[in-house]
């Protein structure tokens, strides 16, 4: 579920950066004030203890293959849900420095998508609705089961939505939602198995850490469903600065709306900071229509004028790579001798 | 498949990395972060079908990898193992989008592979980007540069915090893994219920090391912070580090460099 920065646009990745920092700022902020001492050092071996099982892998009975624990809703159970999140952020932003697992552009995204959405939605408006406040084992399986396939499903919905809005990749929302969901619902259903198994397990061992971290919990419901409802208004808001400050056309939401209903078959990315660069880069460029053309003016050349462009286009190419590995080369060879 | 043992000594060699002495380590962290997010934002702000405007880009990760000293062709292996989930999402824009938009001869290019060379291409930046950040900055100074430009505190701890127990948990976590893999035949006790339980007693057994480790650090008068030795300034290097290279970035996004460079060199001929 790793976003790369590949597929993602500017206007989406600073997006989500945002929206996710905000979160850790807020998660900061309230572990700071609960002032559980105890909870510093346990967060950061937490975090340790699930990049430690996410690397150890079960076997899936009768497919042959593989998967591992995720671990969101594990750690929101254990932690409660600012804690967690910043657990499961610190996580993601090793796996993205060491792993390049996502990017760091991508890293807003995946920390949503994996962090956010099982700690600040899930947990607290499934899971605890579900499960209530002295689960018995039943309701305990229920809720975690329930928690864990729809996690699974927002997290790859926003997966799509994300890649989409970027228009980089071109597959269209339905087709992409379509290979999405149906194999999260899976993995989802897995998650949730893992998540009573482990849960359980502790609960008959040290009955005492799992509704020792409910308890935790309830530190006002009120004022965090107000900051929901910020960091969602700071979302939109900074989605809608983001890409109407540069937009030629303003109605940004309009145009994601259009296509994520599917009504281009061939998506148009001219939006936010791209239409920005390339507006731009058409006033700076010194041949201003050379051979890789932008969607707005597509298809409309003959073919002798392209074919000189892009050949010079191809030169220029091999050309530029041919120039940076040599000067590399160069500094190597020039350095020991220095 | 690659074994847990495997991982982290990876994890560890690319860390190591950092202890290298050169000048572009000696940058202070804040630099080489600000760098290589303007890096990021510059290579990914490209077109979709804007190939030839990513390869000026390489000029980065080449000159970090020949400066610093990191081995080519460890880092090499490492970006071709993220590769393929790039390849994944970007093979199906050959099949979606076929509209000519690039003749070479008499061949004629459909977008959907330029634009499929585009994401492959940008991957290999980004990823390599972060992965040299790493190598020639070390976590622990990353995180304290992270901190120094506003990162919440507790979340800077957290971070050290974890990279400080991922080797010790994971060597656990691989000594389970083994033991089980001995312990099993023919996939018999491989399944969920006997993971569950398994990872339940890592779980514990870090749970009880937390509460060791808290104790210690309390009887060592912990109050919250971290305190490194190292200090960085952010000095006349660092300043000429960081504006040449988005100047750069910025001009090779702008402008068509290597478009420029094919027709002079057509042109001539």
């Amino acid at each position: 579920m790793h976003m790369a920065d590949a597929l993602l646009s500017p206007a989406v990745g600073g997006t989500m950066w945002a929206v996710s920092a905000g979160a850790i700022a807020y998660s900061s902020a309230k572990v700071r004030k609960e002032l559980d001492d105890r909870k510093v050092p346990l967060m950061g071996v937490l975090g340790a203890f699930l990049f430690a099982a996410q690397m150890i892998n079960f076997t899936i009975p009768a497919t042959g293959s593989s998967g591992h624990l995720g671990g969101g809703l594990l750690l929101a159970m254990l932690l409660g849900p600012s804690a967690a999140f910043l657990t499961i952020s610190s996580v993601l932003m090793v796996q993205a420095l060491f792993f390049a697992d996502g990017g760091l552009l991508a890293l807003g995204c995946n920390i949503f998508n994996m962090g956010f959405i099982p700690a600040f939605l899930v947990y607290p408006l499934v899971y605890t609705r579900v499960a209530g406040s002295a689960p018995g084992r039943k309701r305990l399986v229920a809720a975690t089961m329930i928690s864990a396939v729809i996690g699974l499903q927002l997290g790859p919905l926003c997966v799509v939505l994300e890649t989409v809005f970027s228009g980089i990749s071109a597959l269209p929302f339905s087709t992409f939602a379509l290979l999405m969901q149906p194999i999260h619902l899976a993995i989802g259903v897995v998650e949730g198995i893992v998540t009573v198994a482990i849960v359980t397990f502790v609960h008959a061992a040290r009955p005492e850490i799992i509704p020792g971290a409910m308890g935790a919990r309830p530190l006002g419901r009120r004022p965090f469903r107000a900051v929901l409802v910020a960091v969602f208004a700071a979302a939109i808001l900074t989605g809608g600065v983001l890409s109407g400050f540069a937009s030629k056309n303003p109605d940004g939401l309009e145009w994601a709306i259009a296509k994520v209903t599917g009504a281009e078959a061939l998506p148009g990315t001219e939006q936010g900071l791209h239409a920005a660069m390339t507006a731009l880069q058409k006033k700076t460029a010194f041949l201003p229509d050379y051979g890789f053309k932008k969607d707005g003016n597509r298809g409309g050349r003959n073919a002798t004028d392209s074919l000189g462009t892009s050949l010079s286009g191809v030169v220029g190419g091999v050309l530029t790579l041919a120039i940076v590995f040599l000067s590399g080369f160069l500094l190597k060879r020039r350095r020991p001798t220095a | 498949m690659c074994s847990i043992d495997g991982t982290l000594l990876d994890f560890k060699n690319l860390d190591r990395l950092a202890a290298g002495d050169t000048g572009i380590h000696r940058l202070d962290p804040r630099a080489k972060v600000v760098v290589t997010l303007v890096f990021v934002v510059c290579v990914v702000s490209c077109g979709k079908y804007e190939l030839a405007a990513l390869l000026p880009f390489f000029l980065f990760p080449v000159f970090m990898v020949t400066l610093a000293d990191i081995p080519a062709l460890y880092l090499a292996k490492k970006i071709a193992v993220i590769i393929p989930f790039a390849v994944m999402v970007g093979m199906f824009n050959p099949l979606l989008d076929r509209q000519v938009v690039l003749h070479v001869g008499a061949l004629g290019i459909s977008g959907g592979w330029v634009s499929f060379a585009s994401i492959v291409v940008r991957a290999v930046l980004t990823v390599s980007s972060a992965l040299v950040l790493v190598a020639v900055t070390g976590f622990p100074a990353i995180c304290a540069a992270l901190e120094r430009m506003g990162m919440p505190q507790p979340f800077a701890v957290q971070l050290l915090f974890l990279y400080r127990y991922i080797f010790v948990l994971t060597e656990e976590g691989a000594q389970v893994s083994r033991a089980r893999e001995l312990r099993t035949f023919g996939g018999r006790g491989r399944g969920i219920r006997v993971y569950g339980s398994m990872i339940g007693h890592l779980l514990l057994r870090t749970w009880m090391r937390a509460e060791r480790i808290h104790m210690a650090m309390l009887a060592r008068g912990f109050s919250g912070a971290f305190h490194t030795r190292r200090q960085f300034c952010f000095g006349i290097r660092e300043t000429a580090f960081v504006l040449g290279w988005s100047l750069f970035f910025i001009t090779a996004r702008l402008v068509p460099v290597a478009h420029l460079l094919g027709s002079l060199v057509t042109g001539i001929l």
